[in-house]
């Protein structure tokens, strides 16, 4: 084992996830690149990496948030914009994680309607969620149709 | 200003609903953070260093895999550190190979044996059930608020 050396010290990196029909992934990187002093901003497919110190993340996100409140998600990463580690120029195929991202954005849709329906109501009115009575299992339709659709 | 543990701790909804409602959210990012930017022995991908297993040792037995500790190494202070936590069960994005299934099995269990509050959830499946799924959680870290 070698002795490692990190880079980027002090400094925190967060993921802009854009789900929006009004903005697009470029539209708040540029909205981002304005605002940036100082911090390190990286376009992906999704929305945008950043990083630099906390307090001027915060700012950028908190600038970049307002084109589409209910629509721009933001959520911590661990690893700076980039790094050989986890990048998948350097790893190939999706980045570790994203496939949580991907999972996510297709249940992003009610929570930006949520968000938005619970700006003119008040979320003591709503009813609590229902608590699922029994753990769902995989059934034997749906395993063949995992099977099936393997590739050789 | 409370800190909440997010159970996936990957959840970037999670995530985004405890920074949006004022609090702070403790997730796998943040203790993978710390590990990549503390210096010490190269150990690519993750910076889990032999170390991490015996540190896990804390929150499980010395007869449970390494991967479960070393896994609990990084979500044991976490879990000690937390004011409150959220939980979404039979969550698919959670699913992974056994040493994820027991860790997350052995956290759930941390998790709902603290004294601290906690909030139960599933994904929504529809807009109605996505609003249900927003207003507990407002709910549950607005009331949070005042408590802490």
């Amino acid at each position: 084992m070698t002795d490692y050396s990190p880079a980027n010290v002090g400094t925190v990196t967060r993921y802009v996830v854009v789900e929006s029909f009004k903005v697009t992934p470029t539209d708040v990187a540029i909205r981002a690149y304005e605002v940036a002093k100082g911090v390190m901003i990286k376009e992906n497919c999704f929305g945008l990496g950043i990083m630099g110190k906390e307090e001027d993340v915060n700012r950028v996100i908190a600038e970049v948030r307002k084109m589409d409140p209910a629509y721009i998600f933001v959520k911590d990463r661990g690893f700076p914009p980039g790094d050989a580690r986890r990048c998948r120029a350097t790893l190939g195929g999706a980045r570790p994680g994203f496939h949580g991202i991907e999972f996510e954005m297709t249940i992003l849709p009610y929570i930006s309607h949520a968000l938005e329906e619970l700006d003119t109501r008040d979320a003591a009115t709503v009813p609590a969620p229902e608590a699922s009575q029994t753990a769902p299992r995989l059934d034997v339709y749906t395993l063949k149709k995992l099977i099936d659709a393997q590739e050789p | 200003m409370a800190k909440i543990f997010i159970y996936p701790a990957t959840s970037l909804i999670l995530s985004d609903m405890v920074t949006r409602f004022g609090h702070t959210p403790l997730g796998s990012a943040i203790a993978i953070r710390e590990r990549v930017q503390t210096a010490g022995l190269e150990s690519a991908p993750l910076q889990i260093t032999p170390e991490d297993p015996k540190k896990g040792l804390r929150w499980a037995a010395v007869e449970v895999p390494s991967g479960v500790r070393g896994r609990m190494s990084l979500y044991g202070p976490m879990v000690e550190e937390c004011d409150a936590a959220i939980i979404i069960n039979n969550a698919d994005l959670a699913f992974g190979c056994m040493g994820c299934a027991r860790t997350n099995e052995l956290l759930k269990f941390l998790i709902r044996q603290k004294k601290m509050p906690k909030l139960e959830l599933e994904y929504p499946k529809n807009e109605a059930e996505g609003t249900q799924f927003v207003a507990a959680i407002k709910r549950f870290l607005t009331d949070l608020g005042g408590k802490l």
